[in-house]
């Protein structure tokens, strides 16, 4: 199904929500809405869903104009953040409910083989309030998918579950999503969350829709200083800079060798430190390479997260956030160098344009 | 400051029999003068059960406990002489934040001189000084947790610090900031702090030592290195690390290991039987065909997660994730590759029990 909204925009008094803008997330396939709290996310999928009119635009569904047309004219599935059940129905019923509303046959196989595929195949006949909260989301998802809607829309689906359940639930939704053929929008405001779900990515920030595009290309490529920061985690180390004739001198710091595009070098000329050089915090280590460039300073902080450790370091250059694989301990204060392949830099011009971005390895 | 030494075990219901009648299984443990411990696990692992009865909330129905030797198990919290900081900002609002940081210390009729003194180090810590006469009232979510943390830790003379999920309620990118301050503070004040959290990034950042607790029963206590790099319970493997350790079922004999139909060398000595192998993504790699230590899998997924790709791989019906590194082509879905499962961190165990 094609869901187009064309030029919309959502004000609420005098307040804009959503500032005009265009999207036509990709029909068949996982488009993750990508932003803050307050971005926009839910205002947009509630303008999708039919659960809201723009203020002014228009929605289409296969190039008809459905502008104003409520919710339950449309064929659409909803997951929210809560979980949202029938109390007084049993796991089987509420995944039942909407097949039932269809009068449609083999509701009982169905519902089978919808809760063994989200593993509560073994509590169909209890009550969603003797399930753990993962279980309970679990039985709200089953009954979105067995609407089986050409749009599912999922508003922050696991951001109240434990993370181990987070991680199982999102492998088994992407693998759902995949070999399925409904267009999904899903939002979330955890940049990871939109590259483990692949597919498309939005980026929205205070209303304004930043960029769309394929998740890889919009994380790799993003179009605005805006966008990189929307899409890191832990946040881009940012650092001003100053274009020189080889590449850009960042601020009290050492040189980059970049190549720079001509206009940029033109306008930072003019106006010292209004490059802004954007690191991923994967773009710093430890040990150097030859043609490394060193940035010495001391260790405020090792975060570890299990799988990386996030060693925060005071350099000349600012504060810094290093991501090293593994486990690694640091004594608050020490001395540490982190080392950088000016390759790896982004840099963004005095508009907040994304002017160099680091190759990146497309297609997969 | 005090030792803390646990050696009970706790049933909610009386003549526990099974392994699920009890809260809190047979455990022993020391948290050493001075540590920083914390206690980490899902909902309904027994951490917050543990944290009650140190603090002398709850009565463990076997067993006891004794601080600096001395039995408290019957003692109530402020016999123990615990501090304690919750999930939520437990603050008066009508009192400044001087007022609020002096409180445990006004109660406990500490000279006044002194307690100027003391509230001054704290505030100095948690980056309030600035704010010692604002009224509690108008401060943000963050800095009312603050104070709370504050509160907790203003007296010298504590047992220990018990903290609660303290973190539950600060915006995620302050968190490192409160993360920060509690090390440092900790390496300042050499308090016993013991820190209850289902959050990993929390618990390892924190912490000298980490109970890793599941259904009762405390699986390891370790290092966040420990933890990672031997975990000592196949729960431990799963639990730390996003993805967690991978789990390939083997059997070992005769210095061999069958793995899902071919007999690999095995690298160390080995009981022979059901085994499990384990190995984690960010130590999985790829190996030629072929290779000593290596088994071939079909990859069914890659994904781009930004900084490096991740690989999903199946071998008789097991699932395999490895992280590749930034500079290896990943292959293509349907391919077959071979993985290096044996190598130098690879962890074997039996009946989920670390045994080399």
């Amino acid at each position: 199904m094609q869901l187009t909204l064309e030029r919309v925009t959502q004000r609420v008094g005098a307040q804009i929500w959503l500032h005009e803008q265009s999207i036509a997330p990709r029909a068949g396939a996982v488009t993750v809405l990508l932003g803050a709290t307050q971005a926009g996310k839910t205002s947009l999928m509630r303008l999708m869903a039919g659960l809201d009119a723009p203020t002014t635009g228009t929605v289409r569904v296969d190039g008809r104009d459905v502008t104003g047309r409520p919710v339950r004219e449309r064929n659409v599935a909803m997951v929210y953040q809560q979980f949202i059940n029938y109390p007084s129905l049993t796991v089987a019923d509420n995944i039942a409910s909407p097949l039932r509303l269809r009068g449609e046959k083999d509701i009982e196989g169905r519902v089978r083989a919808l809760a063994d595929k989200l593993h509560i195949g073994m509590f169909l006949d209890r009550l969603p309030a003797e399930l753990s909260g993962g279980q309970q989301q679990r039985v709200a998802l089953a009954r979105a998918l067995a609407k089986n809607a050409p749009l599912m829309l999922l508003d922050e689906p696991l951001v109240n579950l434990d993370y181990k359940l987070r991680e199982g639930l999102r492998e088994e939704l992407t693998q759902l999503f995949a070999s399925g053929d409904s267009t999904v929008v899903y939002a979330t405001t955890e940049p990871g969350e939109a590259l483990l779900l692949g597919g498309y990515t939005a980026v929205l920030d205070a209303g304004e829709l930043l960029q769309y595009g394929p998740t890889s290309e919009v994380f790799h490529e993003p179009v605005s200083l805006r966008v990189a920061r929307a899409f890191s985690d832990p946040p881009m180390n940012l650092i001003a800079a100053t274009a020189v004739a080889t590449g850009v001198r960042l601020a009290d710091g050492p040189l980059l060798e970049v190549a720079l595009p001509g206009d940029a070098r033109a306008a930072s000329t003019a106006a010292p430190d209004t490059l802004t050089v954007g690191l991923r915090a994967s773009a710093l280590k430890v040990e150097p390479a030859p043609g490394d460039v060193a940035l010495p300073g001391r260790v405020e902080l090792a975060e570890i997260s299990g799988s990386d450790t996030f060693v925060h370091v005071h350099t000349a250059v600012g504060e810094l956030v290093a991501q090293l694989t593994g486990v690694h301990r640091f004594e608050l204060g020490a001395h540490l160098t982190l080392h950088l392949d000016a390759r790896q830099a982004y840099v963004f011009d005095a508009a907040g344009r994304l002017a160099v971005a680091p190759r990146w390895r497309k297609g997969h | 400051m005090a030792r803390i030494d646990l050696d009970l075990a706790h049933a909610y219901r009386a003549n526990p029999r099974e392994d699920a009648d009890y809260a809190l299984l047979p455990l022993k443990m020391s948290f050493r003068d001075g540590g920083a411990y914390a206690l980490l696990g899902p909902s309904g692992c027994g951490k917050t059960t543990m944290l009650n009865i140190i603090s002398g909330l709850v009565a463990p129905s076997h067993g006891s406990v004794a601080f600096d030797g001395r039995d408290v198990t019957r003692a109530s919290p402020q016999e123990r002489n615990i501090a304690q900081v919750f999930q939520f900002p437990v603050i008066y609002d009508t009192m400044t934040v001087a007022e609020n940081l002096a409180f445990p210390l006004r109660n406990r009729k500490v000279p006044e001189d002194r307690i100027r003194q003391r509230v001054g180090e704290i505030a100095e810590m948690l980056d309030m000084s600035g704010q010692l006469d604002q009224r509690a009232a108008g401060l943000a979510a963050d800095a009312k947790q603050k104070i709370s943390l504050g509160r907790g830790l203003v007296r010298s003379d504590v047992s220990a610090v018990l903290f609660d999920e303290p973190l539950t309620v600060i915006d995620p990118h302050l968190k490192w900031q409160l993360r920060r301050k509690l090390k440092q503070i900790h390496r300042e004040l050499g308090l016993t702090l013991i820190y209850v959290t289902h959050d990993q990034v929390e618990a390892l950042t924190f912490a000298e030592e980490v109970m890793v607790m599941t259904r009762g029963r405390a699986v390891q206590v370790g290092s966040a290195e420990a933890l990672f790099e031997r975990p000592a319970h196949t729960f431990v493997g799963h639990f730390i690390g996003s993805p967690g350790m991978n789990f390939l079922p083997a059997r070992g004999h005769g210095g061999g290991l069958d793995i899902a139909g071919l007999t690999l060398a095995a690298p160390r000595v080995l009981p022979d039987g059901e085994l499990k192998i384990g190995i984690r993504p960010e130590y999985l790699r790829l190996a030629a065909t072929g290779a000593p230590g290596a088994v071939p899998a079909v990859v069914t997924q890659v994904q781009d997660v930004g900084t490096h790709a991740m690989l999903g791989a199946e071998l008789a019906g097991t699932r395999l994730k490895a992280r590749l590194h930034a500079d290896v082509a990943p292959p293509a879905i349907g391919d077959t590759v071979w993985l290096q499962v044996l190598d130098a961190h690879t962890c074997y165990y039996r009946d989920e029990e670390l045994v080399a």
